[in-house]
């Protein structure tokens, strides 16, 4: 499973997408959210970080595919 | 509805856009680099999008805005990369028969799109950078 990689997620992680492992593989984006937060401990410094799932705002709830396009979405500054 | 992301803005091809037989005002706001912020110089700006999702996140306050007010059309214009002080950087607009509802509906199209749009902005002064509104 691949996410997506924005703004300061992709410069912190350094990196414009995260490989999750398979035998890590998240259900939910609820554990997907605490995959990053173990794994990437500085993007949990951000103020918030909302996680989409294809092209869609997904609640914690929202279950994952392999064939889903994941990304993690920083706090929008746009405008 | 007129919805994109660019690589530098077209006012004229939004003003055309909402240009109806229909319409009796239009209203455009453009945002642009400013020079200043948190106290500091800004040298420059640069924009970075989830295209696929912020179009259609564009989309559906664009349709909001559509279902909210009787408008006869609808622009929405952003940019990505670079963009010096002074440069515009994103345009939202809107046509209607009487001019109280392109004003609403262009003010509620820029609050809408700061708030939910993926776009990202890095401001970048004479001696560091920042992601702006991305650490509490």
């Amino acid at each position: 499973m691949k996410i997506l990689l924005f703004g300061i997620a992709r410069e912190i992680a350094g990196q414009q997408r995260l490989e999750v492992p398979p035998d890590e593989q998240p259900e939910t984006v609820a554990d997907l959210r605490a995959w990053v937060n173990k794994r990437y401990g500085a993007l949990a410094g951000l103020k918030s970080f909302a996680i989409a799932v294809d092209n869609e705002y997904a609640e914690d709830h929202v279950k994952l595919y392999p064939s889903s396009e994941i990304a993690l979405i920083p706090p929008v500054s746009g405008g | 509805m007129l919805v994109e992301i660019v690589a530098e803005i077209d006012l004229n091809r939004a003003f055309r856009h909402l240009q109806t037989e229909g319409a009796g005002g239009i209203n455009l706001f453009i945002g642009t680099v400013r020079d200043h912020a948190n106290g500091k110089k800004v040298r420059l700006l640069e924009f970075e999008a989830y295209i696929p999702m912020a179009l259609l996140e564009m989309q559906r306050i664009g349709q909001k805005a559509m279902e909210r007010w009787a408008l006869e059309r609808v622009v929405i214009q952003h940019v990505t990369g670079e963009k010096k002080v002074g440069e515009p950087v994103v345009i939202t607009g809107a046509s209607s028969a009487h001019r109280a509802a392109a004003f609403e509906a262009s003010r509620f199209l820029i609050d809408e799109l700061k708030k939910t749009v993926p776009i990202w902005k890095k401001e970048y002064y004479e001696d560091s950078s920042v992601w702006v509104n991305a650490y509490p």
